[in-house]
């Protein structure tokens, strides 16, 4: 009973963020309405016992990408009025491809339909009552080790390839530090200690240190102490 | 929790006594961190020779509770064309995601308040959500000052998630779980069982240096404070804020020290494991006192670096994160694996 008032609750709450994502006026809040949808989905997936998964969902989704994504968005100057400018002209085409996806998901949901069999509190099977992310992890790292390593591969070529395409050595103007030769450096480098000539008069007798001083001071016109 | 069952019907004293259950954990850290905030006064007093605090009730004693009845009577100002409803929610979601971790991180080997499987990707789920608090400030308040610190904060603590989960990784492979008691429980054997040498801090030193330092980043203290750098952009971003809101970000700071030393005495320090003999009489026995005197010396910690280290530059800070750190977890992990499959490990 209360599962089903829950998902109910949570159904709609997803639905109308992820609506919001597309008529937020601010593209800022469109991001929040997204993050929204994404914790709502997560909450979706703890209902079903799926803890590692609702949790990843969280973390990577919600704690990283989402949190770039806001980023930059903070950072853009959009022009709203430029963005609507096109609205009527692109409506039909919009229209159309809208259409054709959604007569797609809908000749798929009718030729094969997803029939839940059971009673309301549907819940992923657990027959050797081990937590979530051991099974997980088992079956990533047996049965589907190769198309994991896969990816995992194709993300770090991604990764090389956004490291080369942005670091060019070639620019003679460009600064770099060498963090080593700053932290190597030592108070003798830096400040060196000299012996005025002022000083090793006062020394030697008080007289003489007098003199100078009002050599000193008629010279400078009296500026300087 | 049956008493209120009975008394409220099933749903309603289900969810009184797991209210209560939260009233519990929260209202003793919010004391611990209102003291944790004199405690930081005073140590710093000690270490500048200087008094400190000293006015308010007996040795100043009752000092907290002046600040926070200065902060709740202040005006609360806001700014000119400001996103509201955002300006007004984002400290509200720094201190929900700094509250909600306290709900999986266990006091002794029964005391928790919820139960989970996977408590520790939660508390790092929950604790990466407060980063939204902050670029949210910063977003909010108009102006550039705020922005800027709240750009610093996101990009810092987004880095040295990276370099904490890692180091979390490593207690993970010599735990085999992902419950804070089970991890706790798993220091206890092997075979330095029951002694301190067998806590995760001596087989992991380097995840534990690395937890430490990404931790004091992660809660934007000195000597990491750069989104605060009052000498170059005001407070950061909460520079807009004042009075109670104000407050609360205060207030999330100071727990997620608190969350932050709580983490590394369970994962680290043994948790609610006493570092002497079971067999000694009282000094041997397990419990919340010895969670509580690790946590507080960590404390300790985070001030005494405030006091001593000076500021870094920007640029050292994102080297520090991404080309210190990750470089030494991801070797390490490595050298782990191999270690737990060689004949010299000592986790069977």
């Amino acid at each position: 009973m209360v599962t089903v008032v829950l998902f109910y609750l949570f159904a709609v709450i997803l639905v109308g963020s992820a609506l919001r994502v597309i008529t937020a006026k601010n593209p800022v809040h469109s991001v929040l309405f997204l993050v929204l949808a994404f914790v709502t989905a997560s909450c979706l997936w703890l209902m079903l016992n799926v803890e590692f998964l609702a949790l990843s969902l969280i973390l990577i989704y919600v704690g990283a990408v989402m949190v770039l994504f806001l980023f930059v968005v903070m950072m853009l100057d959009i022009d709203l009025e430029e963005i609507r400018s096109g609205f009527w002209k692109n409506l039909p085409l919009a229209i159309l491809l809208g259409v054709v996806i959604l007569a797609e998901m809908v000749t798929i949901l009718v030729r094969r339909p997803i029939v839940v069999t059971g009673t309301a509190d549907v819940q992923v099977l657990n027959p050797d009552n081990l937590s979530n992310s051991y099974q997980v992890g088992w079956l990533m790292y047996t049965q589907y080790s190769y198309p994991v390593e896969l990816a995992s591969m194709i993300l770090l070529l991604g990764l090389v390839v956004a490291v080369a395409l942005t670091l060019r050595k070639t620019n003679k103007n460009a600064k770099y530090q060498n963090i080593a030769a700053q932290v190597a450096t030592s108070s003798t480098g830096r400040v060196t200690m000299l012996k005025m000539s002022t000083e090793i008069d006062q020394i030697a007798t008080n007289e003489v240190a007098k003199e100078v001083i009002a050599e000193i001071t008629s010279a400078d016109g009296g500026s300087k102490k | 929790m049956d008493t209120l069952q009975h008394l409220l019907g099933n749903y309603l004293g289900y969810g009184v006594w797991h209210m209560l259950c939260a009233v519990a954990v929260v209202v003793p850290l919010t004391i611990f961190v209102a003291y944790l905030t004199f405690a930081e006064r005073k140590i710093l007093a000690y270490m500048h020779a200087r008094l400190g605090a000293n006015r308010v009730g007996p040795k100043g004693l009752l000092q907290p509770f002046a600040d926070l009845f200065k902060f709740v009577f202040k005006e609360l100002l806001t700014p000119y064309k400001i996103s509201k409803g955002v300006f007004y929610s984002s400290p509200l979601i720094i201190l929900a995601c700094a509250l909600l971790v306290w709900a999986v991180i266990p006091f002794n080997a029964e005391l928790v308040f919820a139960h989970v499987n996977a408590s520790l990707l939660y508390v790092v789920a929950i604790s990466s959500l407060g980063i939204y608090g902050i670029i949210l400030a910063g977003w909010s308040g108009n102006s550039k000052y705020s922005f800027l610190g709240g750009v610093r904060a996101t990009a810092q603590m987004i880095s040295y998630e990276l370099a904490m989960g890692f180091a979390l990784v490593g207690v993970l492979m010599v735990s085999g779980s992902l419950n804070l008691k089970e991890i706790v429980d798993n220091q206890a054997v092997g075979m330095l069982g029951g002694s301190v040498l067998s806590w995760n801090w001596l087989p992991l030193f380097p995840f534990f240096l690395v937890y430490l330092i990404s931790g004091v980043a992660e809660t934007n203290r000195a000597p990491f404070d750069v989104c605060e750098g009052e000498s170059e952009i005001v407070a950061g971003f909460f520079v807009e804020y004042s009075g109670t809101s104000f407050a609360l970000f205060m207030l999330a700071e100071y727990v997620n020290m608190v969350t932050i030393s709580a983490m590394a005495s369970l994962m680290f320090l043994g948790g609610w494991l006493s570092p002497f003999p079971a067999s000694w009489s009282i000094v041997g026995v397990a419990g919340f006192h010895w969670l509580l005197l690790k946590v507080c010396i960590l404390l300790f910690g985070f001030i005494w670096y405030r006091a001593t280290f000076p500021r870094y530059r920007y640029d050292q800070i994102m080297r520090l994160g991404w080309k210190v750190f990750l470089p030494i977890t991801l070797v390490w992990i490595f050298v782990l694996g191999l270690w737990m499959v060689s004949p010299l490990t000592i986790w069977k």
